[in-house]
């Protein structure tokens, strides 16, 4: 007998240390598996005294290392500062503008949902936390955090920051706690498609990607829609940003499912500081109900800036159609006229421009030995001649040219002739 | 006239090390891997407390030695985890046990030797992984990626080399 112990002591020793683990696993696992449960007190005593041991280390390292960067980035690394907080600020009054908006509809969604008799949970407590490690295996996404029960922190309370979820609060030791990310295989969380409403449940694989696999196929669930928690699970609050979908394929494991894939909207890999909601609570948090009101008090004043200036654009309009009603109603020139007044007044937009051409007198109506062109050119006269007769030109009788031993008859007297509606300079009236 | 002989390649090549130096380097491993994952999320790949077990077990050379020397490191490591306790403290044991086993038989001191011994025990860790989470734990979701493993194995590999060259200086020599 003592021979067979000391031929297989080496096997012996590997079976007896692989049967006590078996039998370790067989009492931790437990059925039906619950995902991301903490462990049993005498599991959890074994995990205190190795966490005990690993994480000074890791707070040294974590305090060294946090020292560098905050000397570094907040007293030698200032450049761009200004112009930063520049941008913020207009950041911050675009915020408040798009905040205003949102307000009036959320003040509405509070009523109605109060209406029926609707509870909503709202995050009302956060601890602020640092991330000192990691479990150091590929096959578990865990991290530690600097916070522990001492803190105030508990199983099972929602790990997020503020850009989505991280994951929950698995076991918590006085100064330390391990938090099981979403991307974990032992992971899940309810959530909630933001466009189309659909409701499932977010698992995490062993490759570290976000899954949604208990879904049929679906015409409208598309890449790039959002996912949100749903509040179902009883630990992330109800809204909170998951991630936004990035494929969507037929799960080959379990048909006739679909296999969605999430990309988070919290980089898991690169977490440094992360908020433990401790407290949730039914009403709006004070602060945020300031800011609610604050967004109320621009959308009103929003509200009647808009106001005033339509009232301002109706009397307007108002004023102008009155215009135009009193032009209508007045007497004015027939059509005609309006012509006449038109063509008479193009000339005069002629006449502006200058021009190069001789002006030319009009035809006279009553020519008379006045006239232009009545006289004949200088050349063709003759001293002494008699003036010739012209069509159109009244004979004056001349006394010079009378023959001697006649009487010149006096000329009668001419009847004056009442003067035309409009005088022509080139015909002035006899005198 | 006593004369001090040896009569195997076990005894011939036997090393043991001080008890700071079988404490303090696997403890130094675990909290390394435990850290650089952080800010280096791809260096989780790296399983240094594995490296560990293989040096520590083809260095003793006794096959009991290395399989409680794999489970003490494995069940650390998983102390630090959030699966149950024991799937790597069983995975390192079996390598743990094969590393030592091997030893007595081959010259564990050359590089190629280290190098194709490190390459196939990280395939049998990821094989013996797959088993214990899907067949014993009943893990549904749990894949083996055999390229994942090959890349692990030789990344792995790839920095045991060193490793090893440097804990040499760390065995004592009777």
């Amino acid at each position: 007998m003592e021979s067979f112990f000391t031929r297989f002591k080496n096997v012996l020793v590997l079976v007896a240390i692989l049967l006590a683990q078996t039998i370790g696993l067989a009492i931790q696992v437990r059925r039906p598996v619950e995902s991301g449960a903490p462990d049993g007190e005498k599991v959890l005593l074994l995990r205190y005294w190795m966490v005990s041991m690993v994480t000074p280390f890791e707070r040294l390292v974590h305090g060294a290392g946090w020292t560098v960067r905050h000397g570094w980035s907040n007293y030698i690394d200032l450049r761009h500062t200004r112009q930063e907080n520049q941008d913020l600020q207009a950041q911050i009054a675009r915020l408040r503008v798009e905040q205003a908006a949102f307000a009036e509809d959320a003040m509405q969604g509070r009523r109605l949902q109060s209406l029926l008799a609707f509870k909503e949970n709202y995050v009302d407590k956060t601890v602020a936390a640092q991330v000192i490690g990691s479990s150091g295996s590929e096959l578990s996404r865990v991290i530690y955090i600097d916070k522990g029960s001492l803190d105030g922190l508990k199983t099972d309370q929602a790990v997020i920051t503020p850009d989505g979820i991280v994951g929950k609060l698995r076991d918590v030791f006085p100064h330390t706690s391990q938090v099981l990310l979403i991307s974990d295989q032992t992971s899940g969380a309810g959530v909630l498609l933001a466009t189309t409403r659909v409701r499932a449940i977010l698992r995490g694989s062993t490759t570290g990607r976000i899954l949604i696999n208990n879904l049929t196929p679906d015409q409208r669930i598309k890449p790039g829609e959002q996912v949100l928690t749903s509040g179902g699970d009883q630990v992330y609050p109800r809204g909170l940003p998951v991630g936004t979908i990035e494929s969507v394929a037929p799960d080959p494991d379990h048909q006739p499912y679909t296999l969605i894939r999430l990309r988070p909207a919290v980089n898991l890999d690169q977490l440094a500081e992360v908020l433990v909601i401790t407290g949730t609570q039914t009403e709006l948090p004070p602060l945020a109900q300031k800011d609610l009101a604050q967004g109320a008090a621009t959308a009103e004043a929003k509200a009647a800036a808009a106001k005033e200036l339509a009232d301002q654009q109706a009397a307007e309009a108002a004023a102008n159609s009155a215009a135009q009603i009193v032009a209508e109603r007045l007497p004015s020139l027939p059509e005609a006229e309006r012509a006449d007044g038109k063509a008479a007044a193009a000339p005069s937009v002629d006449s502006v421009t200058p021009s190069t051409a001789v002006p030319k007198p009009e035809l006279t109506i009553h020519p008379d030995r006045y006239s232009p062109g009545a006289t004949l050119p200088a050349a063709e006269l003759k001293p002494g001649a008699a003036e010739p007769n012209r069509a159109g030109v009244v004979p004056v009788p001349s006394t010079d040219a009378a023959p001697p031993g006649q009487t010149v008859a006096p000329p009668k007297p001419r009847r004056p002739k009442p003067a035309p509606a409009t005088a022509s300079p080139s015909n002035p009236p006899p005198q | 006239m006593a004369t001090h002989s040896y009569t195997s390649r076990r005894e011939l090549e036997e090393h043991s090390f001080s008890p700071l130096v079988a404490v303090l380097v696997p403890l130094a491993a675990i909290v390394l891997q435990a850290l650089l994952p952080r800010p280096f999320p791809r260096l989780a790949i790296l399983d240094l407390s594995l490296i560990v077990t293989i040096f520590f077990a083809v260095s003793r050379r006794s096959p009991a030695a290395g399989a409680l020397t794999g489970a003490a490191i494995g069940l650390l490591q998983d102390a630090l985890t959030n699966q149950p306790i024991g799937v790597n403290g069983m995975a390192n044991a079996v390598i743990g046990y094969i590393a030592a086993s091997i030893g007595i038989q081959v010259d564990v001191d050359s590089l190629t030797t280290r190098v194709l011994m490190n390459f196939g025990f990280f395939l049998i860790d990821g094989f013996l992984l797959y088993l214990i989470n899907f067949r014993l734990l009943g893990l549904a979701g749990f894949h083996l990626y055999w390229a994942h493993e090959l890349i692990r194995a030789a990344i792995n590999t790839v920095l045991a080399v060193p490793i090893f060259f440097l804990l040499d200086n760390a065995k004592r020599r009777e």
